[in-house]
């Protein structure tokens, strides 16, 4: 405390969800020298989205560099780099181009820990930007993540907000079991007032502590009729399905699931027990998805207070359309409300 | 990344392999020169150093024997025999210093007990009780690579680590002829070349991936040519000639810790057994092909080698015999004592802290477990 009175800066600043990843990145080789980024144009240019904007420059290009164009590689050297004492920070450019990197996150980074009986553990994130609405050409909106959440060993993570963005990608860069990180390409430009030193201040060292977001699902907006479960670049469509809703009268509830694996089964559960009916929103198509999983959970433990069937508003069961076509593909708030709306309330 | 090879990497003739194979001791035991694409001369090593190594090759084929035997008698899922490749393997384990690392394939069961790990640790995973059976920090050495050319990656994110780290390590990373096709064989090479990363590459081409043969996997002059292509020097060598794999292995490694950057290394070598025990060689290859590889034999080459240097006596021998005898022993005891296996390490590594949906499934298991004991 200083005995001087001054003006007091302002405890919140307007930030980016991709501003928020540059300084989680930013602070985080900061704080562990051992933290080193890396990926297709992520050094001078600042990768494709500028999210490690600046980090070469700071950092210099021994801990922030380009590779060669080649995504097994730089997950496969990433992998050797964990077993020698890094933490390495991977950008897949696009999440369709992460494909050519599948064999070594499935059978290598996935496995290693319980290969080894835990003696070799794997700190590495691999950044993902990921899905659609952004009006991108084919192979640039997939949304991947049940290629990863089926794989036993992957932690899978999907922030919606600006201050998850930047919390959850330090305590991925923190944890010591790799971690898949999605990012949802149509929020990198969206705002909010976040208290960023607040956030810092939770990263001051020490061990993560009991609130870690990985792990733990949040309610994103309260209300009591019906629960809207999202995750990613779903969970604004859920609260804007859930501000219209409330015009209408109708009072729902938004869950933002944001990390996948591990899955918070007793927020959802506690969740839809209150309401007693639920609608999962995911852009992936719903055939064997995360939407499904997240559906079979909920029938299996909320069964009894259930008024009606959980219903899923997804991505159809198609390859990502074209640009001119994706917005009859996505979730949208007319299609969500119209699942709301058959959620049997007659009866 | 600063990347300084330039003058070396216009330089073709530097990093040309030699036109035949380096030898230093021809199948019958006489000594041969042999010089790089330069005309710098591979030197042989010391008496002490052969003899060192050649009691390491006694005792890998008395392991490779020993585990033929042990799956049929039923204690061994599996094994890919590295018979006629001993030298190779050896090699692979005795040119590294303490501080370096090793990255073998399934295949390579001496190179890693040649560097230290109990042959029964490494028999784990064919045992079937776990998949990895040793631990990679204790002798650096990582787990043996079931998914081709994958592991050739991890050795240059071992080696780029070091690197940054300032350490002086070197990695040697082994993998066979038809791993060259894969996709992270060129991928790993161009890595180690363009972040300059102290790696050697070492193909044991034994001739066949399973049935398919080389000529199916490649036209290309030879497997070391490729080294050409991606900036670094490649060289070929007789990899049943152990003296010869010492020397060019262990130039590979002093030149890529002086900070020479990385290095291919193909052995000429033969699998003299089928791929596994499951495998049905004659249906690929014929008896007569087998037998020219006989006469080139590593064990009985060096031991020609070492009497006529006067090296040991026909005590020495027997001594080196019972030495591997005394391995083989050993392993027999290890796999016939009985298998631990505990359920609970199903769920007990897949995340430093398990999931709460793992938790609920180790209590699950737990539970039926428990029932059965009970005979409920």
């Amino acid at each position: 405390m200083t005995a001087v009175t001054e003006t007091a800066a302002p405890a919140t600043t307007t930030l980016t969800f991709a501003k928020a990843l540059t300084a989680a990145l930013g602070d985080a080789m900061e704080a562990d020298k051992s933290v080193v980024m890396f990926g297709e144009d992520v050094g001078p240019l600042g990768g494709v989205f500028r999210i490690t904007d600046g980090l070469t420059k700071r950092f210099g290009e021994e801990r922030c560099f380009d590779t060669p164009l080649a995504e097994a590689g730089i997950m496969g050297m990433a992998v050797g780099m964990a077993m020698n004492g890094m933490r390495p920070v991977v950008e897949m450019q696009f999440d369709a181009f992460a494909y050519p990197a599948f064999e070594q996150v499935v059978s290598h980074v996935a496995k290693m820990a319980n290969r080894t009986k835990g003696q070799v553990r794997l700190p590495m994130v691999i950044r993902i930007p990921y899905a659609g609405g952004i009006g991108g050409v084919e192979h640039h909106c997939d949304s991947s993540e049940s290629y990863y959440v089926h794989t036993p060993g992957l932690t899978v993570v999907a922030p919606s907000t600006v201050a998850d963005a930047y919390t959850m990608l330090r305590e991925a860069i923190e944890l010591n079991d790799p971690v898949v990180f999605l990012e949802p390409k149509k929020l990198y430009w969206s705002k909010e007032q976040v208290d960023l030193e607040a956030l810092r201040a939770k990263f001051d060292g020490g061990e993560p502590d009991d609130d870690a977001s990985i792990g733990r699902a949040v309610i994103a907006r309260e209300g009591t009729d019906a629960t809207l479960i999202a995750y990613g670049p779903s969970v604004p469509t859920a609260i804007a399905a859930a501000e219209a809703a409330a015009e209408e009268g109708r009072s729902l509830q938004v869950i933002d699931i944001r990390s996948i694996v591990p899955f918070d089964d007793e927020t959802v559960t506690n969740a839809v027990r209150k309401t007693g009916r639920a609608v999962v929103i995911a852009e992936a198509s719903g055939f064997a998805s995360v939407a499904s999983e997240i559906v079979a959970r909920v029938q299996e433990r909320c069964f009894h207070s259930l008024a009606a069937p959980v219903l899923r508003v997804t991505g159809f069961d198609i390859p990502y359309p074209a640009p001119k076509l994706e917005h009859w593909h996505l979730p949208s708030v007319d299609r969500i409300l119209d699942a709301v709306d058959d959620l049997q309330w007659e009866d | 990344m600063s990347n300084d090879i330039g003058e070396k990497t216009r330089a073709e003739a530097f990093m040309l392999p030699a036109e035949h194979p380096i030898q230093l001791i021809d199948e019958n035991g006489a000594v041969q020169s042999a010089a790089n694409s330069s005309g710098e001369p591979y030197t042989m090593p010391d008496d002490q150093e052969l003899l060192a190594a050649y009691e390491k090759l006694v005792a890998g084929r008395r392991v490779n024997d020993q585990a033929g035997a042990l799956v049929r008698q039923g204690k061994l899922a599996v094994y890919p025999s590295s018979h006629g490749q001993e030298a190779c393997q050896v090699a692979a384990a005795v040119v590294l210093s303490k501080q370096d690392w090793l990255f073998p394939t399934y295949r390579d069961t001496v190179a890693v007990m040649s560097r230290g790990v109990n042959p029964v640790e490494v028999l784990t995973l064919l045992r079937g009780t776990w998949h990895a059976g040793y631990n990679p920090y204790e002798f650096n050495v990582a787990t043996q690579a079931t998914p081709l050319a994958t592991q050739l990656l991890h050795a240059v994110g071992v080696a780029h680590a070091a690197k940054l780290k300032g350490e002086d390590t070197v990695v040697l990373a082994m993998c066979g002829d038809g791993a060259t096709s894969e996709g992270d064989f060129h991928e790993a090479l161009n890595f180690a070349a363009v972040f300059h990363v102290p790696v050697v590459f070492f193909v044991q081409n034994n001739e066949y991936a399973i049935s398919v043969p080389l000529k199916n996997q490649s036209v290309a002059p030879s497997l070391a040519h490729k080294a050409v292509g991606y900036g670094m020097p490649g060289e070929r060598v007789d990899g049943n000639d152990l003296a010869a794999l010492l020397s060019v292995l262990g130039h590979a490694v002093d030149r890529a810790r002086a900070g020479g950057g990385p290095f291919l290394v193909e052995a000429h070598t033969y699998r003299m057994q089928a791929h596994t025990n499951a495998d049905d060689a004659t249906r690929y290859r014929t008896d007569e092909e087998v037998q020219k590889w006989v006469s080139r034999d590593p064990v009985s080459r060096m031991q020609t080698y070492l009497s006529a240097r006067n090296m040991f006596d026909d005590d020495a021998v027997a001594a080196i015999a019972a030495s591997a005898e005394d391995i083989a022993s050993a392993l027999r005891d290890g796999m016939n004592s009985e298998p631990e296996v505990d359920p609970e390490d199903l769920f007990r590594y897949v995340y430093s802290k398990p999931t709460p949906q793992l938790q609920e499934q180790a209590a699950m298991l737990r539970e039926e477990i428990s029932r059965e004991n009970s005979g409920a």
